[in-house]
This record gives C-alpha cells, structure tokens and sequence, in this order.
C-alpha cells in the first residue's frame, strides 16, 4: 500500500477498496460492522440516546493519546453522561491529501483499543480525502447510540440545592497537554491528556445510586464552564473549596506560568457529577473503585443563594467569584 | 509544612481582622498582585480601614496610546511583521487597534517571549519583523538578550519599539497616593530593594512581597503592623527571591545596551527618567530610527478614565462606560484589556 492518502484513496474505486480493507476493516471488524450501505441492527429496548461530535484537534497525536483515542471517548462519554450504555457507533473521515499512512493506521489502531474498552462496536465508516490545505490532517465524526439505564435520569436542570459536586479526577490535564504540545511556549512539563471512556465508572455510580441528577463531562470550556452552565439550567448557584479541586502539580505550574484557570482547561475523562447529598459517599466510593475516576471528590455544593453564580471558598478564608468563562478558550483542543 | 502554612494564614488574618486603627491606603504596583488580590478574594476580608489601590504595575496598561498608533504604523505604513505579547492586540489606539489593523490585512503575530521574535525574524528573511517591547525591569532583561543575540548572529530585519519602563519614577509619582506600596516582587529580584529602602529614608514606607495567598496576606499584615509602631519602613517579605543586591548581572546587561529616556504612562504623563531606550551602538535594532518613524500624538478616548484608576484616584465602577461600553469583550481603556489591569479584574470578580 502507498506510504500516503492520495485522492485516489477518497474515489471510490480499487484504492478506496484497498484503504478500508486494510486500514478500516482490520481494525473494526465486528458482527456489526457492514459491507453494505448502512448497518443493520437490533433496537433494544428501552430509551436510546444518541450522540454526534465532531474531533480536529491539533496536533492529532499528544502525550496520552490522539484524535481516533478522542474520537471514541468523546461521542461514549456523552452517552454515558445521560446514563446511556453505549452500543453502536460510526465514524467519518476526512483526511488531508499526503497524510502518512502509518498514522491513519494508528489512528486506527487506537480507535479499535478504545471502543473495545467502552464496549461500543463500530458498524459503519466513511472515508474522504480532500486536496492538500484544504483539510488540516485529518478530521472525525463519530455518532453513536446507546441504551439509558432504566430508572435513571439526568440533565442539566436537575441540581437541587443541598447537592454534592463531585468531579472524578484531578482537572484540566488535557487542555494543558495540548497547549504544551503546540510548542508555543518553550515550557516542557510532564502532562498526559486525561482522555479516557467512561462508561464503567458511570455504570458502577449508577448501579449504585440510580438516583444522580447531573452527569457532565467537562470537555471544552473545563469544569468551570460546566458549572456555569448547570447553574444556568438549575437556576442554582455553585460554592467550592478551592483547596479541595484536584490539581496536578505539574498543571498547577503551567497554568501559573501562563495566567491560566485549571478550571477552565478542558478534560477529556473526567465528569461533574451532582448527586443528593445522601448518595455522595455511595457514588464517591463506587468511582473510586472504577477505572478512570480513582481520584474522585467531593468539590464543593449545589446552593440556593447566589444564584448564577459559582463560589470559591479561597484557603485564606475568603470567599471569591469565580469569573465567568471568557472568550480566549483554546481553539482546536478536541 | 501544610499546618504551618494555616498557622501563617491564621496570624496574618488575627491581624488584619483586628485592625481598628487610622485609614491605610496600600498601592499594589503589580497587575499579577492585583489578579492575585481577587482571585484569593483578598479585598473581602480586609477591614474598610484597608484601601488597595490597584496602582501602575500593568505593563500593558501604562502603556500610551501613541504607542499603539507608531505599531498599527509599522504594521500598515511599512508593512512590517509585528511581533507581541497577546495583551498588547485589543488595546485601543487613536484610531485602531492592531486587532483592527489585522483585519486591515497587518501580520500580527502572538509571541510569549522577545526570542521567539527573533526567531521569526530568522526564518522569514523576507520580513521586516518588530518586536514591540512592553515591560518593567522582570522582562527587559530578555528583550536584551534578543537583541544581543540578533547583533552576533547579523539579523537585518529584527528591531523591537521600546516602550521599556522603569519602576522608581513610578515610585516617586505615586508617593502622595498611598501610605504604603506592595512593591513588586519580580521587578526587585532584579533591581535590588535599595530604592525602596531609599525612599522609606525619605518618608515613604513599603514592602516587597511574594505571590501566594500566604505571602500576600503576610506582607499586608507587616504593613498594619509596622504602620502602627508609627514610622516609615520597608519590609522584604519575599526573600526566598528578592535579595538585597538583586541580579547585578542582568542590571549590567541592561546598563550596556539601554539608557534611561522619558516616557509617558497613560494617564500619568511624561516622567522625566522612566524608562529605557537602546542605545547608539544598537540604532540598528531600534524600529524608531530603522523606520524613521514621526513622533505621534495619541488620542484617548475622553470617556476613558484608566488613567484616575490607575492613580487610585478613582475605582473602575466609577467611570462612565465601565462595564457598559467597556467590557474585556469590546474593551475601550487597556486597563480592561489586559489580565492583570484592575478594571478588568473588577469586571471579572465584582468589586
């Protein structure tokens, strides 16, 4: 096979055959996955919910993982946070003209790990190319349905004053490997991107306490965002302790080099969990047991007054806003 | 180590919290001070009888806008590269700001450091690229090293446009303002505490402190405390970084390459000795004498009062368009522009 995508590979003819064949199909053959011009698949039954999103992160491999890694948590971590199991999945390429092949392979590669870990099975692609500049490497869209647990509902407008705010592990590693891994900044620090699937862990939270309001993953935007926009859909107001919100000492460094808010840099495994206060030690301990979310705690809870607004309890003993999220978010960070 | 760290933030609280003494009127002359005041929520456990006035410590916010006009110049006139820190982008000229000279079709490009203008410059020999150097004594430093290494290597299309200041005019300025100043920490890693213990021999007291909650609340404590036993005094509350001689290496490397000029601070004015330009020998570096550039002289908008906010002479609530027509989104005055100026702290975290 050639070393790099060529337009050919996006026609439609023998070489468009050749790349699925050996990149795709090897990576992604399941029972599910289709020859033909659209899965064909059991519906269970139940609720279902379903997810689209769309993954051009620059650069595409980093410290922890890569774009087909992301590609795969984004979409089931979605799922995951309306307490959906995920179940199907498809994926959509476009790749830049020249992109090498051995890294569409590990792409590949990668993606095939990550669904195996979530438990979703791959069961349609599509693949284009497109001219030299007009893509930057390469693009994925995932979309994917899962099965809601039954009993279980969640969203955004069900924090209820009293809640316990839960994040499932240390925050904002992601952003800040990607910001490290442009270069930018002549800073080398030992960052791992969090991006990881986490369905299990909101399985074990689940079985354990059905009964959680708010699950969110806080991608784009970080934990602080989430925040904000729960507040906004609870009508509720938010108060933290500061000294209690999970840090990576390295993070902590880069972010104060750089002006940055922790709580603003966007994660890629890691969820918000708001839950009534008397399943906060069910659910801290059911994640802390499940891979991905060992490092969960408490943050702060879920309050009438103020609201809108998310508190930080400060380690002098003050009380401080947190600002509300700003307009210099990082481009291209998922 | 951790209940130690309480134990300090508890006396330097007992301290503060008890003071019921004369009002003291405290400058901060560092923007990342005044971020570090509000994200710590320092200004609501103060007593009222603690005023901070958040004072000229913003490089970007003391920066005139005729400053700003010789960029967008540069940039659309003589179609140079300009090469900036990000703050520097949506500050307000007379007219536009290099945000809107972009638009106009300026290469604008966001460096984080004066080297890595340099380098730029390295790699597209067919750029004439300006580095628009902003800063106290902590960054120009490195604005000398670029230079330096952009005269040995031969670069012909490096220059940089000084707007360098120094911070003891500042000092001297501002002296009838406050009773005591928070003296910027970094700036005197560099420049040493004698011009602080010069001016506490003359009247004015103050004291050096570090960054954490801890060391900030700490060095606000020592100032209630030394204000009490009644005469002026300079306190180093930063000496794991700031010694008393400072880094004559960096003084010397600033000594050879730059001498001393007026300069005008926004809203302020021109004060005689505040900053720094290169000198003769480095003419070639200089954007003002490569570029013949004419002297301008900047308009600011009149509804703006950056210039009281940054004299303590008035909050940022009580200017006209705060939070109305100025906004970190559409910002009129720099001090809501950059990260560390006070109006844009006030709008972030509330007064």
């Amino acid at each position: 096979m050639q070393e790099t995508v060529t337009l050919a590979h996006g026609a439609g003819g023998k070489q468009t055959s050749e790349l699925i064949e050996k990149v795709f199909r090897a990576h992604f053959e399941n029972p599910h996955f289709t020859p033909d011009d659209a899965a064909v698949l059991e519906v269970p039954a139940g609720k279902l919910a379903m997810s689209t999103d769309g993954f051009i992160v620059s650069p595409a491999f980093f410290p922890g993982g890569n774009i087909g890694k992301l590609s795969i948590c984004g979409t089931v971590n979605d799922l995951a946070c309306m307490g959906a199991q995920p179940l199907y999945m498809t994926c959509a390429f476009v790749v830049e003209e020249g992109f090498p092949m051995a890294d569409l392979e590990k792409i590949a590669a990668s993606m095939e790990e990550t669904a195996a870990q979530a438990g979703v099975c791959i069961v349609a692609g599509d693949t284009k190319v497109a001219g030299k500049g007009q893509v930057d490497g390469v693009f994925i869209t995932t979309t994917a349905v899962g099965r809601v647990l039954d009993g279980v509902q969640t969203g955004g407008a069900l924090a209820r004053p009293g809640d316990a705010v839960i994040v499932t592990g240390d925050i904002g590693r992601h952003g800040c490997t990607i910001l490290l891994s442009r270069d930018d900044f002549g800073i080398e620090a030992d960052v791992t991107s969090d991006c990881a699937p986490l369905w299990e862990a909101v399985k074990n939270a689940l079985t354990a306490a059905p009964g959680i309001h708010v699950i969110r993953d806080a991608t784009r935007g970080g934990v602080g965002t989430v925040l904000y926009e729960i507040a906004g859909q609870s009508r509720v107001g938010f108060s933290l302790e500061a000294q209690k919100i999970p840090v990576q000492e390295s993070v902590r460094g880069v972010c104060g080099m750089l002006g940055l808010e922790p709580l603003y840099l966007a994660c890629e495994g890691r969820l918000v969990i708001i839950t009534a206060p008397e399943d906060k030690d069910t659910v801290l301990e059911a994640l802390r047991k499940s891979p991905h979310t060992e490092g969960a705690v408490c943050i702060g809870t879920v309050t009438a007054d103020h609201p809108g607004r998310v508190i930080l309890n400060t380690e002098i003993g003050a009380q401080t806003i947190l600002p509300q999220p700003g307009n210099e978010l990082l481009p291209r960070i998922c | 180590m951790r209940e130690g760290k309480t134990e300090v933030i508890r006396r330097a609280r007992e301290i503060l919290d008890n003071y019921r003494g004369k009002e003291i009127r405290i400058m901060e002359v560092c923007g990342t001070y005044t971020h570090e005041i509000f994200r710590q929520g320092i200004r609501r456990i103060l007593p009222p009888s603690i005023r901070l006035i958040s004072g000229p410590g913003c490089p970007v916010c003391v920066t005139p806008v005729d400053y700003i006009d010789e960029a967008v110049c540069l940039a659309l006139e003589h179609g140079a590269t300009i090469c900036t820190f990000g703050d520097l982008v949506r500050v307000p000229g007379s007219g536009r700001s290099l945000m809107d000279a972009r638009g106009q079709g300026a290469r604008i490009r966001v460096v984080y450091a004066p080297q890595d203008a340099a380098a730029y410059a390295r790699n597209h020999g067919d750029e004439q690229v300006v580095f628009l150097s902003v800063g106290f004594e902590t960054t120009t430093p490195s604005v000398c090293l670029a230079v330096q290494e952009a005269e040995a290597e031969g670069l012909v299309n490096f220059s940089i446009l000084t707007a360098n200041k120094t911070m003891p005019a500042a000092y001297e300025a501002m002296r009838g303002s406050t009773d005591a100043f928070l003296y910027p920490g970094h700036v005197h890693a560099i420049t040493g505490t004698a011009v602080c213990e010069e001016l506490a021999a003359r009247g004015t007291s103050g004291v050096v402190a570090g960054f954490t909650a801890r060391e900030l609340l700490t060095a606000l404590a020592v100032i209630v405390k030394r204000t009490e036993e009644g005469s002026p005094f300079f306190e180093n509350c930063y000496p794991r970084v700031v010694r008393p001689e400072g880094s004559p290496a960096a003084r010397r490397l600033m000594d050879q390459m730059l001498e001393p000029c007026d300069a005008r601070w926004r809203g302020i004015g021109i004060l005689p000795d505040s900053g720094v330009k290169l000198r003769e020998k480095y003419a070639a570096f200089d954007a003002r004498v490569r570029f013949a550039l004419p002297a301008m002289e900047g308009r600011e908008n009149p509804a703006c009062r950056c210039g009281e906010v940054l004299q303590g002479k008035c909050l940022p609530a009580d200017c006209g368009v705060f939070g109305t027509g100025c906004t970190p989104e559409h910002p009129v005055g720099a001090c809501m522009v950059s990260g560390e100026g006070a109006c844009s702290a006030f709008y972030l975290y509330g007064g």
